[in-house]
């Protein structure tokens, strides 16, 4: 039994947004498997939460008239993973989403809720990170566009308007961003599930024609700093390289310009930093082979 | 002030209909208001999986589900696999015949998430159907005979006997 | 094959694969009030005081009490058979609450409420003022004076301080030309993590106390429940229903006594505490982490002249089982490899964490990681082989141990090394896997252990044991020892059949509840001794029973008693072979016999007073992906020698299980704590990396089945040796791929990160 003061239930977008704007105070839970475990141990105790679990037309994933690919916010991680869109189009993303936890939460978690935690560790974000994903949030006044590195202000917590009565509705991966793009998503962890990232590394590139050239590298990481993050210096190095191992590995140093992880008692700031460049330099070398390009 | 929602499911194939307290957990109502204590608690955050039901044929941690979204579900736990002339399925018989059952607490959560796996009828890889069972601890079997035991029952459903008695 | 030997399904298979299977929260009623206790926030200190106002006024909250409320009576709680030598008796050092708190989670209060979430809201709500005091976490800090003192009898935190020798090592190490090899192993604090949390319930009845409780030991629950509640110890009943593993640390008495004495402050009505995953890691119990230092003192030809072993014990905050663990540990190095010049020293220290128990091996896989790892650096130093210097130097057959009597009849260790070389293809791989580089390296690796079955001669070995015929030529059998998910109520059911005559296993029922009001007094589970102990008094009074059943036949039959046996259940006539009777037949007529109505029945106690050694090995072959600073387990077998098993498919499901622990051990648990504040910091089945289904390879167990010659069915230990191998066996392997050794577990990444870095193995 939760201590819980009351629980409100919304149906529709436009429910959940005029319970929201009735109930400012109030916590918004979807799938449940973050926000119970916080209110189980004390930090959510006592609090109020709006319900939009049942809000079906959040679930599931389409392409939108600009062909971009559209996450409902309620979709949970097992179904991005089996998504005939998201397997055609961008892979990676279903693989990371199945590296959350173990099989019971992936049927249980969404990806909105992954993200609106804010937290660095989400499996989810780091690949939204290094794909443009765009964050759709609905309140009042209609809907609201923020590309993901805006909705991150710090850790744990994310731009959504309250008093707005916003909700976040669905996750945009842009057409520019996934056309003729393949990544790979690496999660460091102490056991090989049940785990949450030590450090998350998504990486994706375009290649020239001839599949000799970098045309277009972006890598982004988990538990880098205290929210997911890019690592600019590294992408500026490598965009219009050729693929060679020497670069590869300047690559992967050269995110040390950027990432700031910290100490801690999963892991010590030396260590995330030694993992990071390693799995900056693996993730590109699969992310080249799923190109079809050869190193 | 408390706060009470009438939820109507379907649990084990029979349509119930329960009022319940909007703070219970799935796990809290399936134990305490239908006495389905086959439904375990191991740790009430999603980690040890020991609470596993299927909702809609999906296994999921009812510890971190909220009853109230139980509402036009179909549950299935463990007391659901039995048929009404007392014979049990060939997951439940598999895990008996493997000795994949020692203290037992783990086991209806693991007999649930393998009766989604067989259902999907499709012949997964070993890291396959290790990932797809890594939501369960179990601190007894070292997880080899529920290996196994699943294993085997995949092939027979795709009626490769030989291969499933071959299975070490 | 008999019945005893064949790999039978388990007696309660079919009710846990069903969900029918109750254990102690589902035969608790639903009114019960629940007990939730506030725990310390402080490492070391005393509560000044207690303001419960606002937690009372919370709806629900039945009753709150606290360190200040409870009887001054100090208790033990190890599960330990009682000691009638005061000397010998288990330390009182434990009240039901504590003022003087000793670790960050130590027990302050108990709120007594009408539901979980007031329970919890009122655990809240309550302010606690501390004083304050230091605190120490590190044995060899808490040793040092001037380091904050636990407890005011044991002056430096020494619990106790015991030495063994043989020989004079002093002088032995005189003789020149000997290589010294020296080295510091260290072993983590881990924790059981049983599926089921602890928990308990209690509710008075006609005056006397009925706690049911997930336990391993009921019996000797109610004598502790009894001592701390100053009772009578007739007055607690004890109720063990099946309980979702224990592995130790439901051999302890947990919060039975506190549940109990919450029972009597509320009129006696029923009232339950259940621990949460987060309690279970820090205030139940957790395996000693043991420091261990050696000196081998070696002749070029790798024989040992002489060793030196000191082994400090964390014991944590309260003795529990005390010093009986690092003793268990110190006592197994001169046996393991036997060595003329010897000497040992082992301490148990009390320090500011959790309170250190009984877990599965009981100190040997702390000294199993030591001295393996030792092992493997001592073949280094002379040049041999990790193989050679162990055929050399184990214990060989024909070795009798002066203490315990126990000798060891047979080639075990060879038989088993041999074995488990055959398994892994050890020789190739350790040939292939020589001189590595490059990024990603394999290797193979070996480790032996020594384990010794039940306590005797330390304590008392009893079992006792009731068989009644039913009525149906069935057999109801009750022995305290308990089913804790090892199977052994299978194992017990195999040896009456087969001493009985009986058909089928299935003929004998075992009362798998324990009830101390019912079941003959038992010790419970614990030490690898249900199957070795209990086997004892089964086939004596399992002979007993015969005994009555066959001259019941001779007044019906009037056939000579030693003309007759029981065979596959029936009367049979040994002479000719014609069956006389039904086992069924005859205990109808008994029972209904006008003249001579007779219930069969038998019931009697075994005092053991031997022991027998248990042993076997492991090898384990990895990958380590150097970069990453990870190693990936590729293969792993073990190898016992328990003796004849009992049943085969039952002993190998329990070797994995310990496998799948002693691969944990080797590589990813450990509880830590915040160097500031002694906050245990990942006390959760997330933080605290116990292995998945994704972690381990194929878990290949192997036997040797030498009977062995002291025991009722010529079984011996199993329940906790496969746990005692992997970790040593592990790490050795990734010395073989990467010429590191490393003498502490687990072996993390972060760990491989400092020694990959420090052997120049990895540079940023």
């Amino acid at each position: 039994m939760y201590d819980m003061k009351a629980l409100y239930e919304a149906y529709s977008v436009e429910e959940a947004v005029r319970l929201r704007l009735e109930h400012p105070e109030a916590q918004i839970i979807a799938g449940g498997t973050d926000v119970l475990v916080q209110m189980r141990e004390g930090r959510r105790a006592g609090k109020e939460l709006i319900s939009i679990q049942k809000i079906s037309s959040m679930r599931g994933v389409t392409i939108d008239e600009q062909e971009n690919i559209r996450i409902g916010s309620l979709t949970t991680f097992s179904h991005i993973t089996h998504d005939p869109i998201i397997v055609e189009k961008i892979n990676v993303l279903g693989e990371a989403v199945d590296m959350v936890g173990g099989p019971q939460i992936r049927n249980a978690g969404t990806i909105g809720g992954n993200t609106c935690n804010g937290v660095t560790s989400a499996d989810s974000a780091s690949t939204l990170f290094a794909w443009d994903a765009i964050i759709e949030l609905t309140g009042k006044n209609g809907k609201r566009y923020l590309p993901i590195k805006d909705f991150y202000i710090k850790a744990g917590t994310v731009d959504i308007n309250v008093a707005e009565g916003e909700i976040q509705t669905a996750i945009l991966i842009p057409k520019a961003s996934y056309e003729n793009t393949k990544g790979c998503y690496l999660k460091y962890g102490m056991r090989n599930a049940m785990e949450i990232a030590t450090t998350g590394c998504s990486v994706n590139c375009r290649l020239s024609a001839d599949k000799k050239t970098f045309d277009r590298v972006r890598i982004a990481y988990g538990v880098a700093g205290p929210v997911p993050m890019r690592a600019p210096a590294a992408e500026e190095f490598i965009g219009g390289k050729p693929i060679t191992m020497e670069n590869i590995e300047e690559f992967s140093r050269k995110v040390l310009e950027n990432i700031n992880p910290r100490d801690s008692w999963r892991a010590s700031k030396a260590f995330r930093l030694h993992i990071a460049v390693e799995m900056a330099k693996r993730c590109l070398i699969e992310s080249v082979k799923r190109c079809g390009g050869d190193v | 002030m408390a706060q009470y929602q009438l939820v109507k499911c379907n649990i084990n194939g029979k349509d119930v209909e329960q009022i319940v307290d909007v703070r219970a957990s799935l796990t809290d109502m399936l134990r305490n208001d239908f006495r389905l204590t086959s439904v375990k608690k191991g740790c009430e955050v999603g980690e040890c999986g020991a609470c596993t039901a299927l909702i809609d044929g999906e296994a999921i941690n009812t510890c971190l589900y909220l009853a109230v979204w139980a509402e036009g579900k179909h549950i299935i736990t463990l007391e659901g696999l039995m048929n009404p002339d007392g014979s049990i399925s060939d997951v439940q018989r598999a895990f008996m015949d493997e000795t994949a059952i020692q203290c037992g607490f783990c086991i209806p959560g693991f007999i649930l998430t393998a009766t989604e796996i067989v259902n999907a009828g499709v012949e997964y890889t070993d890291d396959e159907l290790r990932k797809l069972l890594s939501g369960h601890l179990c601190r007894c079997t070292g997880y080899q005979n529920i290996f196994r035991a699943v294993k085997k029952t995949m092939l027979r459903r795709l009626g490769k006997n030989a291969e499933a008695d071959a299975v070490r | 094959m008999g019945i005893v030997g064949s790999s039978e399904v388990r007696v309660d298979a079919f009710d846990k694969a069903t969900g029918r299977t109750k254990y102690y929260d589902d035969l608790a009623p639903k009114e019960a009030l629940l007990v939730r206790v506030k725990h310390s926030t402080i490492a070391h200190g005393f509560v000044k005081s207690i303001d419960k106002t606002e937690a009372e006024k919370i709806p629900g909250v039945v009753k709150i009490l606290t360190c200040f409320d409870v009887p001054d009576i100090p208790f033990p709680t190890a599960g330990h058979p009682w000691s009638m030598d005061p000397h010998h008796q288990d330390v009182r050092d434990r009240h039901l609450l504590n003022r003087h708190v000793r670790y960050y989670g130590d027990d302050v209060c108990a709120v007594i409420a009408e539901n979980e979430v007031a329970a919890n809201q009122a655990v809240r709500a309550i302010q606690v003022e501390y004083e304050e005091l230091p605190f120490v976490l590190d044995v060899q800090e808490a040793m040092q004076d001037g380091a904050p003192q636990l407890h005011e009898k044991y002056p430096n935190n020494i619990l106790n301080h015991t030495t063994a020798k043989a020989g004079d090592y002093a002088e032995a190490i005189k003789e020149p030309g000997l290589i010294k090899v020296e080295g510091w192993y260290d072993t983590p604090t881990v924790q059981h993590s049983h599926i089921e949390n602890h928990g308990c319930f209690c509710q008075e009845e006609n005056g006397r106390l009925v706690v049911t409780s997930s336990t391993q030991i009921p019996h000797i629950i109610r004598r502790i429940v009894g001592q701390a509640l100053g009772r009578p110890w007739g007055d607690i009943r004890v109720i063990k229903p099946y309980i979702g593993g224990g592995f130790g640390n439901k051999q302890d008495a947990l919060y039975e006594p506190l549940c109990a004495w919450c029972c009597t402050q509320v009129g006696g009505r029923l009232v339950k505490m259940d621990c949460s995953r987060e309690e279970t890691f820090v205030s139940n119990r957790v395996r000693h982490a043991i420091r261990i230092y050696i000196i081998s003192w070696l002749h070029k030809d790798g024989t040992i002249a002489a060793k030196k072993v000191e082994c400090f014990s964390n014991q944590g905050a309260y003795a529990s089982h005390g010093h009986s663990i690092v003793a268990k540990a110190m006592g197994s190095f001169n046996q393991h490899y036997p060595c003329p010049n010897f000497e040992g020293d082992a301490y148990t220290v009390f320090t500011n964490r959790p309170v250190a128990g009984a877990m599965r091996g009981y100190g040997m896989p702390q000294a199993s990681f030591a001295d393996e790892s030792h092992a493997e650096e001592c073949a280094a130093a002379v040049g041999m082989t990790p193989l050679a210097y162990r055929w050399q130097n184990l214990m060989k057959k024909g070795y009798v141990d002066g203490f315990s009597h126990n000798e060891l009849y047979t080639d075990s260790f060879r038989e088993c090394l041999e074995k488990g070389m055959q398994a892994i293809g050890y020789e190739e791989k350790l040939k292939q896997y020589q001189n590595q580089t490059g990024p990603i390296r394999r290797g193979i690796g070996m480790a032996t252990f020594w384990y010794n079955t039940a306590v005797y001669p330390i304590s008392l070995e009893t079992s006792s044991c009731r068989l009644q015929l039913n009525l149906d030529g069935t057999v109801n059998l009750q022995v305290g020892e308990t089913e804790i998910g090892q199977g052994a109520d299978t194992a017990y059911a195999q040896m009456c059949a087969e001493v009985m005559g009986l058909s089928d296993y299935k003929k004998v029922h075992v009362l798998s509840c324990q009830d101390t009001d019912v079941t003959p007094t038992g010790l419970g589970a614990y030490a690898s001794r249900q199957t070795f102990t209990a086997g004892f008094s089964i086939r004596q009074t399992a002979e007993m029973l015969k005994k009555k059943i066959l001259d019941y036949a001779c007044e019906l039959t009037r056939q000579a008693t030693y003309n007759m046996d029981i065979l596959d259940s029936n009367i049979v006539r040994t002479t000719d072979g014609r069956v006389l009777m039904s086992l069924s037949e005859l205990s109808m007529t008994a029972q209904y016999n006008p003249v001579h109505s007779e219930h069969i029945t038998a019931e009697s106690t075994y005092t053991i007073r031997n022991n027998a050694y248990s042993f076997g090995c492991t090898f384990a072959e990895v990958e380590v992906d150097i970069p990453m600073c990870k190693v990936k387990l590729l293969n792993i077998v073990n190898v016992h020698d328990c003796g004849r098993l009992i049943n085969p498919a039952l002993a190998e499901a329990q070797v994995h299980g310990g496998m799948s622990m002693g691969i944990g051990y080797g590589l990813s648990e450990q509880l830590l704590f915040d160097a500031k504040t002694g906050r245990p910091l990942n006390n959760n089945l997330l933080d605290y990396k116990l292995s998945t289904f994704m972690d381990h390879p194929d878990l290949d167990a192997e036997f040797v089945e030498n009977y062995e010659p002291t025991s009722a069915y010529g079984t011996k230990a199993l329940g906790e040796p496969p746990a005692c191998s992997p970790a040593p066996a592990i790490r050795n392997a990734i010395r073989q791929a990467t010429g590191v050794g490393i003498d502490r577990c687990p072996i993390t990444p972060h760990v491989l990160f400092a020694e990959f870095t420090n052997a120049g193995l990895i540079r940023d």
